[in-house]
């Protein structure tokens, strides 16, 4: 991996929400092409991660800094480079297939004419091409999952970041949302997830951080991951961070 | 600070909206201030024989303008806002490009202060057919609706920023929206009423609104100019305060 350009370094990142310490003081470097994932039981802070990293909330102390950018100083320059799919599917419900990948592309200064363009290819990538004129209320949560991906991937970005990609979908939507997402990173694009499949981050990631209250445990790739702790990923996992649960 | 490039951005997306759904949300805003306008103007107006000169009908008409794109802009600022940001999450859609959330709120701002203006332009058509507009100098209203819709888009985000869940809005149009609307002098002149309501109506800005609509209606524009300037400082005076409100809120 070295020699490798670092698309997103942290340093003693903290997040606190009033007395609640989100993240505490967690560092990290993601290297550009790979996919890095953060696994970790709910409030462990992945998504607050996430979200300093795409600049929704400022770091409370400690950097982060995107293509070498800080994420307080430049945020729409950086923001311009990213694809964002977030846990929830905040597509407009107002608009149709189609029209929720352009008026998106619009926020980007994307030209309407690349940006039809654009969307018909995306719309073929996540195989919604016969949906591009339906509601998106018409829509599977299967289907609306994918939308959101082809609408990340409306402003070309170098990096994308996955807020639980395949949460809530039926074994083939899943397949093909990985299906899509190797493609991307077969094709550069570096990635980012969290995710509670393990069998996912096993598939996909090249790294993982284990996060526990806040806290990284460790950084590693999953091989090395059991091979020093022994069976799959999942037991890894629960061995360092899913201590309690049974309590 | 926020780039009117991109806030423009956030203003077409509501526009696309809106003219996907315009028929449903125009009626409502027009037909209310027509019910009002023959409500009091005929039933009521038939015991009052005129009120400074004027018909009563005629006296209301221009008030009807001043609520109504008041009304729009508030509506658009407190439940539009509130719904966007939080049930459907367009905001956070928004906020993950380059759209930064000064860029969204001057955004929505702007789009409160337009559909303010809409509505208030759709009235004086509709009170004009009536025939119940003296001058063609009420088209100067146009500006002063963007104006005043801004200023009531501002009042309505403070609000959408600070309220827990969205029936607290209530609070806002029965304690705040509901007496301006009937003490502002749309109804009958403020002066009719003890001084301390007169004093009150002038920290109001529909009392403004309504004076101006009145006056521009009857081709008076000069006799306004300290309402005009009352607006406008206000309108000032509030702006850095939605943003700021918002902004804590969106970015936490």
């Amino acid at each position: 991996m070295s020699g490798q350009m670092n698309i997103v370094t942290a340093s003693l990142l903290s997040k606190n929400f009033g007395d609640l310490q989100a993240v505490d003081r967690v560092s990290f470097d993601i290297k550009q092409g790979e996919c890095f994932g953060f696994l970790g039981p709910n409030g462990a802070g992945k998504t607050t991660v996430m979200r300093t990293i795409h600049c929704f909330i400022p770091p409370s102390s400690g950097t982060v800094t995107v293509f070498g950018m800080d994420v307080t100083a430049s945020p729409s320059e950086i923001k311009a480079r990213i694809g964002v799919m977030p846990q929830d599917n905040n597509l407009d419900p107002d608009f149709t297939v189609l029209e929720n990948l352009i008026v998106y592309a619009r926020y980007f200064d994307i030209k309407k004419k690349e940006a039809s363009r654009k969307a018909s290819e995306l719309l073929k990538f996540v195989e919604l091409t016969e949906k591009a004129d339906v509601n998106i209320k018409a829509l599977s949560g299967g289907m609306q999952r994918r939308l959101v991906l082809a609408r990340s991937l409306m402003n070309n970005p170098e990096l994308l970041i996955l807020d639980e990609p395949t949460t809530g979908l039926d074994p083939h939507s899943r397949r093909s949302v990985w299906d899509s997402l190797n493609q991307l990173k077969f094709n550069g694009t570096t990635l980012i997830l969290t995710t509670h499949y393990m069998e996912e981050a096993e598939k996909l990631c090249d790294r993982v951080a284990i996060m526990s209250s806040g806290k990284i445990i460790t950084i590693d790739t999953p091989q090395n991951l059991m091979q020093m702790h022994g069976g799959n990923l999942e037991h890894v996992y629960l061995k360092l961070a899913g201590r309690g649960l049974d309590a | 600070m926020f780039s009117i490039k991109r806030a423009s951005k956030v203003w077409q997306r509501n526009l696309k909206v809106f003219t996907k759904l315009y028929k449903s949300s125009i009626a409502l805003n027009f037909v209310e201030p027509v019910l009002y306008l023959f409500a009091m103007g005929i039933g009521l107006g038939a015991f009052i024989q005129e009120i400074k000169g004027m018909p009563y009908i005629n006296y209301i008409a221009p008030g009807m303008i001043a609520s109504s794109s008041m009304f729009a802009a508030a509506y658009e600022c407190t439940y539009g806002t509130f719904v966007k940001m939080t049930f459907q999450k367009t905001f956070d859609a928004i906020l993950a490009t380059p759209v930064n959330a000064d860029d969204l709120i001057a955004g929505e701002l702007m789009w409160g202060a337009t559909k303010s203006m809409l509505y208030g332009t759709i009235i004086i058509i509709v009170i004009s057919l009536f025939g119940l507009v003296d001058s063609a100098v009420i088209l100067f209203a146009l500006p002063v609706l963007f104006i005043s819709g801004l200023l009531f888009g501002e009042i309505s985000m403070i609000c959408a920023a600070v309220v827990p869940g969205i029936e607290t809005f209530n609070y806002y149009y029965t304690l705040f929206m509901t007496p301006m609307f009937l003490f502002s002098g749309i109804f009958f002149p403020i002066d009719s009423l003890p001084a301390v309501a007169t004093k009150i109506a002038f920290f109001t800005p529909l009392y403004h609104l309504v004076n101006i609509c009145r006056a521009f209606s009857a081709g008076r524009p000069l006799t306004v100019w300290e309402d005009l300037l009352w607006l406008t400082v206000v309108t000032a005076i509030l702006s850095p305060y939605p943003f700021r409100l918002m902004r804590k809120r969106l970015v936490r």
